[in-house]
């Protein structure tokens, strides 16, 4: 008697529970956003901590730009602001006076950077996904010890190679040149990494028709792994123009016809106060490059990230 | 009777030996243009970035001032380093208390901002994530000596200053004092970066049924969830967001110089990086560098494994 009293009182205990899953599903499900096992003062939390460091995170870059626009005098003012009274061009025009008037011109700073940024973008992204394939897809003796090899590049700063590598170059004769930038950032390990694990993910059978019907190995890749490959190779662009963008050349580039406009923005930063202004403009204009890129391909770059968890 | 048997090994291992090795090479021959294909990638890599980590281990032996053929040395560059170059002490401290900081709190911050953007209407995550990643790709740390500057138009005094928090302008970026607080601020303020956007993607890729699974299971708050759930689910791109943080962590040294100058006050920012810059470039003692190198390899390897060790226990 007792015992099936116990049972009875269990089974009560199941159904309610079952009852109050089903209630929480359908409101889950109802809500069509992942709602399970969330609450009103969480939100409210997560708002706070959203907008404090949103602000703390946006304000710096805002003043970049309010600073681009101010006139002298509100550049000058005190205490100093945060808004712009009278937006003016006037900076912009001194960065144009200064592109005309020095020596080497800005203009020539511009084009080193952007011709290094071209050049090192796009053999990244051939060199890394050329690399990227067979290591993905072939299982070649040695491929799992390339793969090890290339991880552990992951692990230390790029600089710890510099000391080196400056006698390489001097030996290569690459000091003072194009090359001594671009070459190495072919070969960048995130880069190939990202590329590797996408690769991964397209499936075997679709390359092993391809190999029926005929095609090698470098047909597979450039007509069929690289036109899927779009989200990845998109993102190693980016991941690629963010860091030749701000790259200052300092290691190895010693002419000044051959320096970068980072380089040219340090110069322009310690003229003082009155400079600030161009300063800013240099720096509207650089940061608005990567971050143009960036809000044109995010989607693409989560996608391509998504796939690129590794387990060890 | 054993002895036999593992004589017997011995004598059958030596042709099943040779016999792999054909196979390999048959192999290696049926691969070759896999080989050809990954040719110009490993040519950079190994000669940019493998062989000069292994020459700096042997060139941080030797006294080597471009000048000069190198001169072996032994151990003298790293007992200097220790034991007689205080400014190398002071630097290692100093970018230790940094990277101690910059990496896990940096990567907590990834964590964190990257889970809360997850759980943002679709038509804001964009948005957010571009608010909290802009810093990192901005390059625009200068703009923090407006903040930061010693006189009344700096931002942080004239706004302490109106509020009566100080009587007279404080030199934020020259005292001794401060130094380190502010780089570290402006590390954080920029390490929402590639580790970020990482975790973002691992949170995108979880699936919606798990959740309702462990809903059913008993799995009662968001922060629960956010434990036994989502973070063991997301092990791989908890590990690679880890590697990136660690190692960046440890090339701090640019902020620093934008922000105080180098050298600093006092060397009160003065970093690893910037020591091996210094003299790699500037003192053209390039044995010594290479020893300044190999420290920065090590510790730099080591606290990734470190990192990865803790990252094992995760929901466990």
């Amino acid at each position: 008697m007792v015992a099936t009293g116990k049972e009875m009182q269990i089974d009560r205990e199941k159904a309610r529970r079952n009852e109050r899953i089903k209630r929480r599903l359908k409101k889950a499900i109802s809500n069509k956003t992942n709602r399970v096992n969330r609450s009103k003062t969480g939100d409210a939390l997560i708002f706070i901590v959203l907008a404090g460091f949103g602000l703390f995170s946006i304000l710096p870059l805002w003043l970049v730009i309010a600073n681009a626009f101010k006139p002298l005098n509100e550049l000058l003012i005190y205490p100093p602001t945060f808004i712009v009274r009278n937006p003016t061009l006037d900076n912009f025009n001194m960065l144009f006076s200064l592109i005309t008037n020095t020596w080497v011109p800005l203009s020539r700073y511009a084009f080193n950077t952007i011709f290094m940024t071209v050049a090192g973008t796009f053999g990244r992204v051939i060199v890394c996904s050329l690399a990227a394939y067979p290591l993905a897809k072939h299982k070649f003796p040695g491929h799992k010890a390339i793969f090890q090899l290339i991880l552990v590049a992951l692990m230390f700063n790029s600089i710890v190679a510099d000391v080196v590598n400056y006698w390489t170059m001097s030996k290569l004769g690459w000091l003072d040149t194009y090359l001594a930038i671009i070459i190495p950032a072919f070969a960048d390990s995130y880069g190939f990494f990202l590329m590797r694990q996408f690769m991964t993910q397209m499936p075997d059978s679709v390359i092993e028709s391809a190999k029926l019907d005929g095609a090698g190995e470098f047909r597979i890749y450039w007509s069929i792994m690289m036109p899927n490959m779009k989200p990845a190779w998109l993102t190693l662009s980016i991941f690629a123009v963010q860091s030749l963008w701000n790259n200052t050349g300092s290691t190895y580039i010693y002419k000044e016809q051959l320096k970068t406009l980072t380089y040219a923005i340090q110069q322009i930063t310690s003229g003082g106060m009155v400079r600030q202004g161009a300063a800013a403009a240099v720096r509207l204009i650089m940061m608005s490059v990567p971050i143009i890129f960036f809000i044109i391909s995010q989607s693409k770059i989560i996608e391509t990230m998504s796939s690129s968890g590794m387990k060890e | 009777m054993q002895t036999s048997i593992k004589l017997n090994q011995a004598i059958n291992n030596k042709p099943r030996f040779s016999a792999k090795f054909k196979e390999t090479l048959k192999q290696m021959k049926e691969y070759k243009l896999s080989y050809l294909m990954i040719t110009p990638f490993m040519l950079i890599f190994m000669v940019f970035t493998v062989i000069p980590v292994a020459a700096s281990l042997l060139l941080g032996m030797m006294y080597y001032n471009v000048l000069e053929l190198p001169r072996w040395v032994g151990w003298d560059n790293y007992v200097r380093l220790f034991i007689n170059d205080d400014l190398f002490q002071i630097a290692l401290v100093n970018t230790l208390k940094m990277a101690l900081i910059i990496g896990p709190v940096g990567y907590l911050m990834c964590l964190l901002f990257a889970w809360i953007v997850n759980e943002l209407p679709p038509k804001l995550k964009p948005l957010m994530t571009l608010v909290f990643y802009a810093p990192s790709i901005a390059g625009a740390a200068e703009i923090w000596r407006l903040m930061f500057s010693g006189d009344i138009y700096g931002y942080w005094n004239s706004f302490l200053l109106r509020f009566g928090f100080i009587d007279e302008p404080v030199q934020w970026l020259k005292d001794t004092r401060y130094m380190m607080t502010c780089v570290i601020l402006v590390q954080l303020w920029m390490s929402l970066g590639t580790s970020f956007l990482q975790l973002r993607a691992g949170f995108n890729t979880l699936d919606k049924q798990y959740f309702e699974a462990a809903a059913v299971d008993g799995v009662n708050n968001r922060w629960q969830e956010l434990w036994y759930v989502t973070l063991p689910l997301m092990a791989p791109h908890l590990w690679l967001a880890a590697v990136l943080q660690v190692t960046s962590s440890f090339g701090v040294g640019d902020v620093a110089n934008a922000l105080c100058g180098f050298p600093s006050t006092g060397y009160a920012v003065h970093t690893i990086t910037a020591h091996l810059k210094d003299y790699s470039s500037t003192r053209f003692e390039r044995g010594y560098a290479a020893a300044i190198s190999t420290v920065l390899f090590i510790i730099s390897y080591g606290a990734n494994k470190l990192a990865q060790a803790i990252i094992r226990k995760v929901g466990k």
